[in-house]
């Protein structure tokens, strides 16, 4: 039992015999700073600086410009938005086009299936990932089922759903889930979750073309602390399609979002410790995923790891894994392995302890290399 | 009609007889003793309960056996009652709607006008609706105000400091936390939004209960694994704060119709903002609760703003007070909430009306958030100064409430100050020993999201604990209880 968790001598030495140690600084709060490689955009143009939401916003801003159909609606959205992705639009395009609703995420939901259903192009914003649960009959039942019960005639792929997500350091039960796994398993709703300024921008502008209803959980915890250099043009990064982000050969490392930062460090700790060599790639769509980029990878390097911040049973890591082991039996050197939230609900003071942070997925692909 | 629903199933017959014993029924026990029951319309069915044969007697003379009062069927074929029930039907149905041959729009016409008896100076306009509270009640009311605020604005910049991790304050809905807090008896339940400290602290909550939640330490009840201000509580009947907006509404009702099965003497109240009012679980509250009768009280503070949305983007016509009477035939006041008398007493009226007629009521109390939202929010970005100086300044509860003690020659500037300066020794002081206090065991993670352990958990409990062992100098082990490590 934890509770009575005296780590004595016996423990001292385990401690002792260790080879190696993390250079970061848990105890003082996260990781520590990390460049993740930027994607390269083709024919960029100018760049600029920008964090996660105002690469975000600078979308928003371009969808609306270029499509006068275009609405940008939630809750507290009209002065900029609780997260500030949304500001200044509604002073450059009107209150028309940029406007607060009444607090009802289920009445949001209705009402952009309802715009996009006679046309229109509605960007909604659930305020937090998880307060989108009021919508999730209008989401799940309505959007995702609009083209296929009216045999095509009527469909309401215009929509796209904005939402924060994941952990945050102190959001507790409420303002740090992971929602994405219920909405990939319903069929007709695409699930995007972008990793970067500038593949939040380019993946945010396909997500509101797409012509199927969207939902794009955006990492919070990003929304100011990751900074690039984001082309000021438009451009698009096609849904559907992972990104290796880094190549590698001994084992395949799969992530989304914010998580991508926390499996790059468990790579560079692996790489260092292990002195193997971890592909590592950002799955970007959750539904549909790019099944072909994983599973190649995992043919070539015999190893995945899979990690979300949700919890792991029923999480999508399962989705994942199973599609592997279907496909990739007979190259598969070791079990595959998920590191994920527990089966609990997210715990403020306990969240150290509950993610699925560096550490744990370093042991896990440790654990895999010498299985 | 008794309604006595699937929770008896579940009960022994004895303990109906408590039950009911318990809540002033009208049974008679064959040894002599008379008892009452409160059927769902509040009507009194009479009749004889024999404990050793299992059956009641009913005044008409008919033997009721305990099980059949399982099946629901006994009470609601008496022929007095039902005649009753369908004279109460007719009031609420169609055929009492005129005909007319005029073609006319309906509109808007009249506001509900808002109760307000106490002035900012502290006068009381209708003296026979002072409630006349004894000179240590109303200074235990205010200074619960002043406590309240002193905690408010010690916390918010503690939260500033990084010490705690979210606040919120109450600046300006004190008179609606104390007001209605008082009207309200100990064992009725409460649910709350979060906003509502001051209706805490008046039950005893006090500031070492609510410090220490918010530095989420091992005294926390709900063992720190919410934000700051989620509190709840079994001792003061606080069922626990939820962030997700007005799902606790549905909830009371709930809670109420349980309260009424058992027969118990009691209501819940359930406190919300303006802006919750317009989820979905709003209408079905007040829906559920005015169809089944429970003995609810819809609390809403209509501070005027939820978060950066004001409320006349939120709502139009006659804002929430509006819906009740119409729209779902509930009885409904709404008052100035910056009045603590006037507050007081539509409470008080209300809870007369939910426990004796085992109605619904609605409440609308009008405000001010005078605070930011939260430590998340800076309201200038969307409100002027002011606006919420003007609020600060002429309609202040706890000025309102301090005018009327300085009438009476209860208060003073010196012992005002004393309080202050005593109040906040009081919250530096829990808040000195909820720090040095160590988190909750990291074995509570795992706990509680099952009655026992699932062996799922079981197994991540001990991933985890291996993964301590080996990585213990990189997590803040110390600083949970039982979690000692000797490096
Ligand atoms: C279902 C849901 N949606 C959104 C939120 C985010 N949120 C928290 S408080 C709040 C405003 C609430 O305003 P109001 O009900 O008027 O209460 P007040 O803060 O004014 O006391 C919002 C939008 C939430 N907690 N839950
Ligand atoms: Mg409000």
């Amino acid at each position: 039992m934890l509770k009575n968790l005296v780590l004595s001598k016996s423990i001292k030495l385990t401690l002792n015999v260790r080879y190696f140690h993390s250079s970061t600084k848990l105890k003082s709060g996260g990781a520590s700073p990390i460049s993740y490689p930027s994607l390269e955009i083709e024919n960029a143009g100018e760049l600029q600086k920008m964090n996660l939401f105002q690469s975000i916003n600078n979308a928003m801003d371009i969808a609306l410009k270029s499509d006068p159909k275009a609405c940008v609606f939630g809750e507290d959205v009209g002065f900029g938005g609780v997260f500030r992705a949304t500001v200044d639009l509604r002073d450059k395009y009107g209150a028309h086009r940029v406007f607060n609703t009444p607090l009802c995420e289920q009445g949001i939901a209705g009402f952009a299936i309802g715009m996009a259903a006679q046309g229109a192009t509605p960007i909604a914003e659930i305020q937090f990932a998880d307060y989108i649960f009021p919508a999730f009959d209008q989401i799940v039942n309505e959007a995702a089922k609009y083209r296929y019960r009216s045999g095509g005639q009527f469909n309401c792929g215009s929509l796209t759903f904005r939402t924060p997500y994941g952990a945050v350091g102190h959001g507790g039960h409420y303002h740090s889930q992971s929602p994405e796994s219920y909405f990939g398993h319903t069929p007709g709703l695409k699930v995007v979750v972008p990793s970067t300024p500038i593949e939040a921008k380019g993946l945010l502008l396909a997500s509101i073309r797409d012509q199927n209803p969207v939902i794009f959980f955006e990492p919070k915890l990003m929304y100011r602390s990751a900074v690039e250099e984001v082309p000021i043009g438009d451009y698009e990064i096609p849904l559907g399609k992972a990104r290796v982000v880094k190549e590698g050969s001994d084992i395949t490392i799969v992530g989304w979002g914010s998580q991508m930062r926390v499996l790059l460090q468990a790579v560079h700790m692996a790489e260092e410790k292990l002195g193997i060599s971890c592909e590592l790639i950002d799955l970007r769509t959750i539904q549909p995923w790019d099944v072909e980029t994983v599973c190649n990878s995992v043919k070539k390097t015999g190893r995945l790891l899979i990690s979300h911040e949700a919890p792991k049973t029923g999480g999508w890591a399962a989705e994942i894994s199973s599609t592997v082991q279907e496909r990739c039996f007979l190259s598969l050197e070791a079990p595959i392995q998920r590191v994920c939230g527990y089966d609990t609900p997210f715990p403020l003071i306990f969240e150290k302890f509950y993610v699925p942070d560096h550490l744990k997925n370093f042991e896990a692909i440790k654990k895999t290399i010498q299985y | 009609m008794y309604k006595v629903g699937g929770l008896l199933n579940r009960v022994t017959k004895n303990e109906i007889i408590k039950r009911y014993i318990s809540s002033g029924t009208t049974f008679k026990v064959q040894n002599g003793n008379t008892f009452k029951i409160n059927n769902s319309r509040g009507l009194l069915v009479n009749g004889v309960c024999s404990s050793s044969s299992n059956s009641i007697i009913t005044s008409n003379n008919k033997s009721i056996s305990i099980e059949s009062l399982y099946n629901q069927r006994h009470f609601s074929s008496s022929k007095s009652q039902s005649k009753k029930r369908e004279q109460d039907d007719d009031d609420e149905d169609n055929s009492k709607l005129k005909k007319t041959d005029k073609l006319v729009v309906q509109e808007l016409k009249e506001l509900i006008p808002v109760y307000s008896i106490m002035n900012q100076d502290g006068i009381v306009s209708q003296p026979d609706q002072d409630p006349n509270f004894s000179k240590e009640v109303v200074t235990k009311m205010y200074t619960t105000m002043v406590l309240l605020n002193t905690m408010d604005s010690i916390l918010y910049d503690v939260q500033r400091q990084g010490r705690i991790s979210f606040y919120m304050t109450s600046f300006g809905e004190e008179a609606i936390h104390i007001g209605s807090a008082a009207a309200l008896d100990m064992n009725d339940t409460i649910f709350a939004q979060y906003r509502e400290t001051g209706v805490f602290m008046w039950r005893g909550f006090n500031v070492d209960d609510i410090v220490n939640q918010c530095c989420s330490n091992d005294l926390d009840g709900g063992k720190g694994r919410q934000m700051p201000m989620h509190f709840g509580s079994k001792r003061i009947n606080l069922q626990t704060i939820s962030s997700p907006l007005t799902t606790q509404l549905p909830q009371a009702v709930g809670t109420a119709y349980a309260q009424k099965l058992m027969g118990e003497k009691n209501c819940t109240i359930v406190y919300f903002g303006e802006g919750a009012a317009s989820e979905g679980d709003f209408h079905a509250a007040m829906n559920f609760a005015a169809t089944l009768s429970t003995p609810t009280i819809f609390f809403c503070r209509n501070n005027k703003w939820a978060i950066s949305t004001p409320s006349k983007e939120q709502y139009k016509g006659d804002g929430i007070a509006g819906r009740g009477p119409n729209g779902y035939g509930m009885k409904t006041m709404r008052v100035d909430g910056n009045d603590i008398w006037a507050v007081y007493n539509a409470t008080k009226l209300a809870r007369q009306i939910a426990v004796e007629e085992q109605k619904p009521v609605l409440i609308e109390a009008m405000t001010y958030r005078v605070g930011h939202h939260s430590t998340s929010d800076d309201s200038s970005r969307y409100r002027t100064i002011e606006e919420i100086n003007h609020w600060k300044e002429n309609q202040n509860p706890v000025q309102r409430l301090k005018s009327y003690m300085l009438r009476k020659g209860w208060w003073d500037e010196d012992r005002e100050k004393a309080f202050i300066a005593e109040s906040r020794q009081t919250v530096r002081d829990a808040l000195n020993r909820a720090e040095k206090q160590k988190k909750p065991p990291i074995s509570e993670l795992f706990t509680d999201v099952y009655d026992k352990l699932t062996p799922n958990l079981v197994e991540q409990q001990n991933e985890l604990l291996d993964h301590l062992k080996l990585y213990a100098d990189e997590y803040p082990l110390d600083q949970f209880s039982n979690s000692t490590i000797n490096k």
